[in-house]
């Protein structure tokens, strides 16, 4: 099963290590100092046997309270570089809040098991995480 | 990746090209019984999406599996460049023998852009329409 939800939030890619020529060449537009947002689609894919009884895999009632509680109250409007801990000290790309996002969410799954994370900066971007050998889907 | 999780990068572009589906190794009235409309003499035209997947470490300097420049660049040259605005049978050598269904576009594409040198191809989706669409993840799948 996969939920899908949306948050918005800003950020900017700056290395300290290097110079603001390397940066500027690295980065391009998103190493302005102001930052700039996205609106960030989040799929959520949770795999397993449904229960005999309910017929599910996890309760989506569950899976929206995990997501809004992790993700959208940790993320949602909010300046990533500064205000999300866990990205401290990471340039916020794709590429690393998709592993945040997984990090955060797989000890949640207690019902099913996290498949895979999907996380679209833009329609035309999106970095993907899933464990090594996951079936892919 | 560590701890066993593996992040890809996944990245959308788009051509128009035209096609005729129609095979040298079947009758007229076989052709068009197996590719109908698709088989019109004078060809029709789509607008693909082209969805690639790259994999591979994720630099700490940058935050990045590959710069998008990078990627960008030789996605532009090696496929978009060779296929948009184009007639695939008459202007994409490997389609004068082969059909140019989706499934052979899409084989072409990965044989294309599986030797990037940065990152790692882990498979490539083409939509002919936006209620067709085809992967391939190379041979091993």
């Amino acid at each position: 099963m996969t939920r899908k939800i949306e948050f918005s939030a800003s950020h900017l890619y700056h290395n300290p290590a290097l110079s603001a020529e390397e940066n500027q060449r690295i980065f391009g537009k998103c190493n302005n100092p102001h930052g700039h947002g996205h609106n960030y689609t989040l799929e959520v894919t949770v795999a397993g046997e449904p229960d005999p009884v309910t017929g599910m895999v996890l309760d989506l009632k569950e899976l929206k309270e995990i997501l809004e509680r992790e993700i959208t109250q940790r993320m949602d409007h909010r300046f990533l570089n500064y205000e999300v801990p866990e990205l401290k000290g990471q340039i916020p790309t794709c590429e690393n809040i998709v592993r945040v996002i997984w990090n955060l969410l797989e000890p949640r799954i207690t019902q099913g098991r996290l498949h895979k994370v999907r996380l679209y900066e833009t329609g035309d971007l999106f970095a993907e995480c899933y464990r090594n050998g996951a079936t892919h889907a | 990746m560590s701890n066993g999780l593996k992040i890809a990068l996944g990245r959308r572009y788009r051509f128009a090209a035209s096609h005729r589906l129609h095979s040298g190794k079947l009758s007229e009235t076989e052709n068009c019984r197996v590719y109908g409309k698709c088989n019109n003499p004078y060809g029709h035209g789509h607008n693909y999406t082209l969805e690639v997947h790259v994999s591979g470490k994720v630099d700490p300097a940058t935050g990045m599996i590959v710069n998008l420049t990078d990627l960008d660049g030789f996605v532009e040259r090696i496929v978009i460049e060779a296929f948009d605005h184009k007639s695939l049978n008459e202007e994409v050598e490997v389609f004068r023998e082969r059909v140019p269904t989706t499934e052979n576009l899409c084989i072409e594409v990965f044989e294309r852009l599986k030797h990037f040198p940065l990152a790692r191809l882990e498979r490539v989706r083409v939509e002919e329409t936006s209620n067709n669409a085809f992967e391939y993840a190379g041979e091993e799948i």
